[in-house]
């Protein structure tokens, strides 16, 4: 468990041996076998595999009231993964949002307090999400700033933000119509009503990702920006409302806290942004940016969020959940680095020791090593 | 050779990661295992269990209240006592523990509440699912609890410091206080007390406060405010210190310079933290209340709820083991007791 490379490899390496045994076709990748062997593809076979585990083995898992709690639990992280999806694909990364998801927070229970509709509360508040996200927008993508730390500056700023709005209060006599919708479930299933909106939400950072030239420019930004640049993609233009995007969905992110706990505090979400970041980074997203996909971004929150909600039903202290969760992330993050450098490790001895052999022996072996390397 | 060959392609490298993901997941699948195991001797029908949710773990005076917690739910009878908490204490984090125990069908919840209505709705899931919910240390909104265990009454805290300062100055005499920050509740509360005590009672007419000062909870603060304190009133003749770091630290001074014996200091403190002063003599008495007994209290009280012999109405009474009798008050609040003193002769017998 705490050496998680030395341990899997030998696996690994089996596993992978049988399975080109099996399918002898060894050359590019058709369009069904990409599908289904992706990064992200591989993180909801981990999921599934997990959530089957979970069922038959952890007592009082398998049952609708596990659904309703985990996805309640979870929505929060699964919201703002969507964007960080986006931001993190281009290079960049926002540490902010949870700090914009408190200063809602704060803004609303405000708000409500002095005496505002809910209507206008909840807008005002959308929109103080919105000019948050601008604010690092202005200064990540106009400015030029890096954004690792501009969004430490704006994490400290926005959550110091929400403390002057509201100080060490909490407010809580939010319309009790308002907060059981939003831990309300759809019939027997368990699922929470809420998810709809998320999942609505989920499609559209979905669609825009992966279908549309926007998203496409998107990951060719985190290849290479210069190249992004001569190739026509708007660089400042993307990137800025790519930071508008995460500070709305991080202050409807607030808002569902707030009403989902009933209750208004400036330490509302306080440390989620590590929560979303590793799930984003575990779905198979690269920190170097120009990889990943939403798909497995979700998976990643799930997988997460379910491993925690097991923890939990199993009374193991969080510290596990830390460490499990840390552990985790490194091997997603290591393993296949490690795996490259073996493998070029690999590749060179065998030409150390199979070079001199060839010459020594003539052309008819070279040949023979020809021909098999085809295969 | 050859399977080696093989692994340089891309497709064996996607399977090398799936590998990696399924057996870090089977790692934590197996360290789930043995847990879900541990957790089904509290789902037993007809056994009582008790989970003990404190506002965050690892924190020295929470493991004391905990301690007394877990004696008392053995006293009481419980088949299984869990002890499941957050590692911060922020206001929604122990939602999801709650949403666990609803789930596990835990008979009783002894929760300090972070926030009193965050974990609201969690509750009263609970309670629908017939969890009895017991609040302590720190109350949630009464209408999600049936009982909140409090520790003292405010008034009483105050009263003891008084009395013990009175005690040791001779009943006359300057007078300080040196409390925690300026807009502290609890320490303003039993400030306000002691200034309405020491202007009505007429035992303390010769008892004069001259000054308030506030060493902000901060150790080196504290330090300097007693030692400013004595340089401004020499004829000063006790502090009350109604902190548990103020105290400490004006005893640390008191113990180093050639007041300590001559200026009388009481207050709240940690028996541990005070035991070096109470034994040298810069420390006659000192007050607070036994953390542990909250905890013991809370786990009787739980078992009365869970029995049906109470309701949580005012006026009811429940059997707290060793500590006797205690009656549900207005609100569905239960007072644990009075304040202990420590002194030299019973501040060895406790640890904390």
């Amino acid at each position: 468990m705490f050496n998680p490379p030395t341990e899997l490899l030998p696996t690994a390496t089996n596993q992978s041996g049988t399975r080109t045994a099996a399918v002898p076709s060894v050359g590019g990748r058709t369009g069904i076998a990409r599908i289904l062997l992706s990064r992200d593809t591989v993180m909801i076979y981990a999921l599934v595999a997990f959530v089957i585990y979970a069922a038959l083995f952890i007592p009082r898992f398998a049952s609708p009231v596990s659904t309703g709690f985990l996805l309640l639990d979870v929505i929060p992280a699964l919201l703002i993964a969507l964007p960080m999806t986006l931001v993190i694909i281009t290079g960049e990364i926002d540490l902010s949002v949870a700090s914009i998801a408190g200063l809602t927070s704060a803004l609303m229970g405000v708000l409500w307090g002095a005496g505002l509709d809910i209507g206008p509360v909840l807008i005002i508040s959308l929109i103080a999400g919105v000019l948050a996200g601008a604010f690092n927008g202005l200064l990540v993508a106009v400015l030029g700033l890096p954004s690792l730390a501009v969004t430490i500056g704006t994490l400290a700023l926005f959550r110091g933000l929400a403390l002057v709005v509201i100080g060490d209060n909490a407010v809580a006599n939010f319309p009790p119509a308002l907060t059981s919708f939003f831990t309300s479930k759809i019939g027997g299933t368990g699922i929470p009503t809420v998810m709809i909106g998320v999942i609505l939400v989920a499609i559209i950072f979905g669609v825009v990702l992966h279908l549309t030239p926007f998203g496409r420019g998107l990951f060719a930004l985190g290849y290479s920006k210069e190249a992004a640049i001569f190739v026509g993609i708007k660089v400042v233009r993307a990137k800025f409302w790519l930071y508008v995007a995460s500070g709305s969905v991080s202050a409807l992110a607030g808002i569902y806290w707030t009403l989902r706990y009933s209750s208004a505090r400036s330490d509302n979400a306080s440390g989620l942004e590590l929560t979303v970041i590793a799930a984003v980074l575990l779905g198979g997203v690269s920190i170097f940016g120009g990889k990943g996909a939403i798909p497995g971004a979700i998976a990643g929150v799930l997988l997460i969020g379910t491993i925690n909600f097991t923890l939990r039903l199993g009374r193991i202290s969080d510290v596990v959940l830390i460490i499990v969760t840390g552990t985790l992330l490194i091997a997603s993050v290591v393993a296949p680095s490690i795996f490259e450098g073996v493998t070029k490790w690999l590749h060179a001895r065998r030409h150390r020791r199979t070079l001199p052999q060839a010459s020594a022996s003539g052309a008819t072996r070279a040949t023979a090593s020809g021909v098999q390397e085809r295969k | 050779m050859e399977f080696i060959r093989y692994t340089k392609t891309r497709r064996t490298r996607r399977l090398l990661a799936f590998a990696a993901a399924a057996a870090s997941v089977a790692l934590v699948a197996s360290g789930c295992a043995s847990g879900g195991d541990a957790g089904t001797g509290g789902g037993a029908e007809g056994d009582l269990s008790i989970t003990f949710i404190p506002k965050q773990l690892n924190n020295p005076y929470t493991d004391v209240v905990l301690g007394g917690g877990e004696d008392g739910a053995t006293a009481a009878g419980f088949a299984a006592t869990e002890v499941v908490g957050p590692l911060e204490a922020s206001a929604s984090s122990q939602v999801s523990f709650i949403n666990a125990e609803t789930q596990a069908g835990t008979s009783v919840i002894v929760i300090a509440a972070n926030d009193p209505d965050a974990v609201g709705p969690a509750l009263e899931e609970a309670r629908a699912a017939g969890a009895k919910i017991v609040a302590f240390d720190s109350d949630t909104n009464p209408k999600y609890r049936d009982v909140f265990i409090s520790q003292v009454i405010a008034k009483d805290v105050a009263l003891i410091q008084i009395e013990l300062l009175a005690e040791q100055i001779g009943g006359s005499g300057e007078i300080a206080i040196l409390s925690a920050t300026a807009n502290a509740t609890n320490q303003n509360e039993w400030i306000k007390f002691i200034e309405e005590e020491l202007a009505s009672n007429p035992e303390y007419a010769e008892i004069s406060l001259v000054a308030k000062v506030y060493g902000d909870d901060d150790d080196t603060k504290s330090f300097q405010e007693a030692q400013g304190l004595l340089q401004a009133y020499p004829s000063l003749k006790g502090i009350i210190s109604p902190t548990t770091v103020g105290i400490a630290a004006t005893a640390r001074y008191l113990s180093t310079s050639n007041y300590k014996g001559t200026v009388a200091l009481t207050g709240l403190g940690l028996p541990n933290e005070m035991r070096p002063f109470v034994k040298d003599g810069t420390v006659t008495a000192f007050a607070l209340w036994d953390p542990a007994q909250l905890g013991y209290v809370a786990a009787f009280a739980g078992k009365a709820l869970a029995d049906g012999t109470i309701t949580g109405t005012e006026g009811d009474t429940f059997d707290a083991g060793d500590l006797g009798e205690r009656e549900v008050g207005a609100d569905g609040i239960v007072i644990v007791g009075p304040p202990t003193t420590f002194n030299a002769d019973n501040i060895d017998d406790y640890d904390f």
